[in-house]
């Protein structure tokens, strides 16, 4: 009897796969047949762009970058604060970058070409930006890292700053 | 003619098995309940990118998988990128259907937490996976998941 239930929890040992499934979380926009152009004008210094093309080479704000510098670019982007409405901000107040976090908008444009590899690098990059800042937010404000905070708190720090990624549709240049 | 000994009295008792069978089979029981048979078999040779801001899919039952990669039997099926959907290798335009079937397998009242992961190699260019992401839209499945393998981020940056 033993012999049976040893030999049938070798087999479930083995066959056995913890693996938890992890990845980044994003939302897509919904799909719109006749889209209608945009018109609420949204200023242009309150846009970041960040163009990667064909040979995952990174375009950020008219000039070249490396993966390695965009979290900290980004970041001084998103908390700028140019004209003082976010009092948690502690950005260099530049009138030439983004009014308020709230304000700031990341356009992300890919070629085809682009690898996938770096797609997730740049996205990784862009959400640690935000995830950098709302930890330093929590650990000040309530002296814990953003993942412990009590739902209220998240909702405070997710108000402060909140997290705007858009994604232009892909685009053809490369010829790969 | 045997004959039973007495044991001799004294020295230490031995330990009783009695138990064993109990043990083991609460173990047996443990494993059975928490094994998850691999579903798909891979058609497509897949490596996972590497990311640090990543989160825990927390119910895999509201989760679908678009495997997305270089066929590994190049001989029949080419080496360019491809998309696995089930067991089977597909085109983009099937995805729409797939996330339906999978959709009705999702009882009603959690069909808008229904997340759509996508496990793609790292070799595979953007204009595939935004054609993925452009029938996902039209399926209206529009929570996605990159499905990224942890890392820190001294080694974000290195060779991999």
């Amino acid at each position: 009897m033993a012999d049976i239930a040893f030999l049938l929890l070798i087999f479930f040992l083995v066959t056995t796969t913890m693996d938890v499934d992890k990845g980044l979380n994003r939302k897509l926009p919904p799909w719109d047949d006749n889209p209608i152009k945009e018109t609420s004008t949204i200023k242009e210094k309150n846009v970041f762009v960040v163009l990667v093309n064909g040979q995952d080479q990174l375009l950020v704000e008219d000039e070249y970058m490396d993966v390695r510098d965009l979290r900290q670019a980004a970041k001084e982007f998103i908390d700028n604060n140019g004209d003082g409405s976010c009092d948690v901000c502690k950005g260099s107040r530049d009138p030439e970058s983004s009014d308020n976090p709230a304000k700031a908008i990341i356009s992300l444009q890919n070629d085809r070409g682009t690898s996938y590899e770096t797609y997730i690098k740049v996205q990784n990059e862009l959400v640690a930006a935000y995830n950098d800042l709302r930890d330093e937010l929590a650990q000040s404000q309530f002296g814990k890292p953003f993942d412990l905070l009590g739902e209220e708190a998240k909702k405070f720090v997710q108000d402060k700053y909140p997290q705007i990624i858009s994604e232009a549709e892909p685009v053809s240049l490369g010829g790969r | 003619m045997g004959r039973i000994r007495k044991k001799k009295s004294g020295g230490t008792p031995e330990l009783s098995t009695a138990s064993l069978p109990d043990i083991v089979f609460m173990l047996l029981f443990f494993f059975m309940v928490t094994t998850t048979m691999r579903e798909v078999d891979l058609k497509i040779s897949l490596k996972k990118p590497r990311a640090t801001e990543i989160q825990k899919l927390e119910r895999k039952d509201l989760v679908a998988y678009i495997y997305v990669g270089t066929p590994k039997n190049a001989a029949t099926y080419g080496t360019e990128p491809r998309v696995q959907l089930d067991d089977q290798l597909a085109t983009t335009q099937d995805i729409g259907g797939f996330v339906v079937v999978k959709r009705e397998e999702i009882n009603e009242k959690e069909r808008p937490l229904m997340t759509v992961s996508i496990k793609s190699d790292i070799k595979v260019r953007m204009g595939l996976i935004g054609d993925i992401k452009q029938e996902l839209r039209k399926a209206q499945a529009l929570k996605i998941n990159y499905s990224t393998n942890p890392t820190t981020s001294e080694e974000l940056f290195k060779e991999y």
